[in-house]
């Protein structure tokens, strides 16, 4: 858990504090922008820490290159979140996330191919896999080799086109394809099983024909095993990460008020106290 | 299943054209068909996408021929046009085919986003489009398909009227990196550009030179605008220019300001009059101050009578008599003008 901050391992002790940066930067431009979704972008950090620092052969000079791998952010309105790995990877100053929904600014309020390093425009809930299913099969069509990803919101699986993606992936034994869910169980108006229960998911991809794991989302250890793990042949994917909305700042957690809450002074204040605290215990630790 | 479809052309229609040395052609959708395999056949990077619809796209024979070449993904349009959007990302010339009234209405926000929005050159290919399924009825038809697509920015809109426009447009697709929407119905139709190969993506064609009433029309509504301009010629002495705008956008400009040269001007279209190829050109000719009597001929604001394609055609005047009858009614003044 990334709350060990004993870890022994340096390399998992660095990337949690990466997390905690990320979490900070995160709130750092939400507050700038007066917008964002803070709860989710919290929630999902730790999977695109992952991703980005472990997982994922992609990089500013290879993006071009179509054996690359691909993420596709299907909840596109985590963006935050993106903006924020994608700047710390390379592919813009980041300091052009101070511009995040300014008038003329490129950094919309979801993600846009206008942005290096965003591979699909996104916003629209249900798109993402269908997008990342069609990757995939070129991929394999061209025996590139490569892994093609998708972020998903357990509130998002209530659009019916996942099914139908799902379906095809597993109809085209897309080994390649890595779904993962965002399952903090919260969606903007309440508790996903009380809007539209979508469990129980691992017996539903199962039963579309997909390989599932389940993995604690914020362990990044585990993250990393399960996304990097080889898959089961001809079969996608399907990575459902347990996480907590709001992950990291205790008043925001496991709240759906914060899906796109965006924090007042004093709320910004404490949030930033509890991660810059976390930050320098981890910081004692030798890292920087 | 299709319901039955009699002639599109009554004896006097085909009598005209007879005089004007028409010949009939096939259905757009198999010379689309066969086009897009022998493309296919020259180019491996090509797909195609069905969604169950390769028969109804005349594409069994490209299936039996091709397999490594066409995905099906089932019935489910809105995947079709994801998938179809992914394999364009990973660098595919690729045909999303599927029935025109579930493609651009279930996947309309695939279209807005996935392919428009993000820039995934997917040609959109929509079949049976208009009124073609005749008496099956509104949940097929796609009335809607122009209008929906013009409000959507990054896509170009293709709307053959022959066999000859049809393999131009295929080919213009091919060649450009854009998103394209092409449109195709099924009824045989005749040959109106005999002896001509060249064509310009994005201009309107000038079948007919008149001074009096311009036809403006598009896909497989252009045949009966030509035969009323031959029609109105030998009954009425009345001088009709006619214009195939096989592209509605981009939408040939000075083509719909030449067509004002004329004392009216009539768009005709299988598609709703609101927000289509009427709509465009009163736009052009308002903002290039014309002043001239106008009249947008189509299917009006409500779902269509029962019958064939060649029923509702007739019934709501968009057939040679019917045409015919309008440019006279707007010439003399019978059509309200406010």
């Amino acid at each position: 858990m990334f709350r060990a901050a004993r870890n022994t391992n340096t390399a998992e002790e660095s990337l949690t504090l990466k997390s905690w940066r990320y979490r900070r930067r995160i709130l750092e431009i939400i507050k700038h922008a007066g917008a964002g979704h803070t709860g989710g972008g919290l929630s999902c950090i730790d999977i695109l820490n992952v991703l980005y620092n472990r997982i994922l052969r992609v990089t500013p000079a290879n993006f071009r290159d179509p054996r690359r791998d691909r993420y596709i952010q299907s909840k596109g309105h985590c963006v935050e979140a993106l903006y924020v790995v994608l700047a710390d990877k390379g592919f813009f100053p980041a300091s052009e996330l101070s511009t995040l929904c300014q008038y003329r600014s490129h950094f919309v309020g979801h993600p846009t191919r206008k942005i290096p390093g965003v591979e699909q425009n996104t916003g629209a809930l249900g798109h993402g896999l269908s997008l990342a299913t069609g990757t995939a099969l070129g991929g394999k069509l061209d025996r590139l080799g490569n892994r093609v990803f998708t972020l998903l919101g357990d509130g998002e699986l209530a659009e019916g086109s996942n099914w139908e993606a799902a379906m095809s992936a597993a109809h085209y034994r897309l080994d390649n394809l890595i779904a993962i869910v965002d399952r903090n169980s919260l969606q903007i108006s309440g508790r996903t099983r009380d809007v539209c229960n979508s469990e129980p998911l691992a017996e539903k991809f199962a039963a579309f024909g997909w390989s599932v794991r389940t993995v604690d989302g914020h362990d990044l250890e585990a993250l990393s095993s399960a996304l990097s793990d080889p898959a089961e042949g001809g079969k996608p994917t399907a990575v459902l990460a347990d996480t907590v909305k709001g992950r990291g700042v205790s008043f925001m957690e496991d709240v759906a008020k914060w899906h796109h809450g965006v924090p007042n002074d004093d709320e910004y204040r404490r949030a930033l106290e509890e991660i810059d605290a976390a930050i320098s215990s981890l910081s004692g630790t030798g890292e920087a | 299943m299709s319901a039955p479809a009699p002639s599109m052309f009554t004896p006097a229609a085909l009598e005209r054209a007879r005089e004007l040395g028409l010949t009939l052609g096939r259905p757009n959708l198999e010379v689309f068909a066969e086009t897009l395999l022998a493309e296919a056949q020259r180019d491996p990077r090509l797909l195609v996408v069905t969604s169950d619809s390769r028969g109804s796209a005349r594409l069994a024979g490209f299936a039996t021929a091709l397999p490594a070449q066409l995905i099906e993904v089932g019935i489910a349009e809105q995947n079709l046009v994801g998938i179809a959007a992914g394999l364009a990302e990973a660098d595919r010339k690729v045909f999303a085919v599927s029935p025109a009234c579930f493609l651009t209405a279930r996947s309309l926000e695939q279209i807005k986003n996935d392919v428009a929005y993000s820039d995934n050159p997917v040609k959109l290919v929509g079949i049976s489009a208009g009124v073609s399924y005749g008496a099956l009825g509104s949940t097929h038809h796609s009335l809607h398909d122009l209008a929906a697509l013009r409000a959507i920015n990054n896509i170009e809109i293709v709307v053959p009227a022959d066999n000859a426009e049809t393999r131009w447009a295929v080919g213009a697709a091919l060649s450009t990196h854009k998103p394209v929407y092409l449109r195709f119905g099924k009824a045989p139709l005749f040959d109106l550009h005999a002896g001509t190969n060249a064509y310009e993506p994005g201009k309107a064609i000038q079948l007919r030179a008149g001074s009096e009433v311009s036809f403006v029309a598009t896909g497989e509504t252009v045949t009966h605008a030509l035969l009323a301009a031959a029609e109105l010629a030998a009954k009425d002495g009345v001088s009709c220019q006619v214009w195939s705008v096989p592209s509605i956008r981009p939408l040939d400009v000075e083509a719909i300001r030449a067509a004002a040269t004329c004392d009216a001007v009539i768009s005709v279209e299988e598609h709703m009059i609101n927000g289509g190829l009427g709509e465009a050109c009163a736009a052009v000719l308002l903002e290039s101050g014309c002043r001239i009597r106008f009249q947008r001929a189509g299917i009006p604001d409500e779902y269509t009578v029962t019958g064939s394609q060649s029923d509702i055609f007739r019934h709501y005047g968009i057939s040679m008599e019917g045409l015919a009858q309008q440019a006279r009614s707007l010439l003399s003044g019978d059509i309200p003008r406010s």
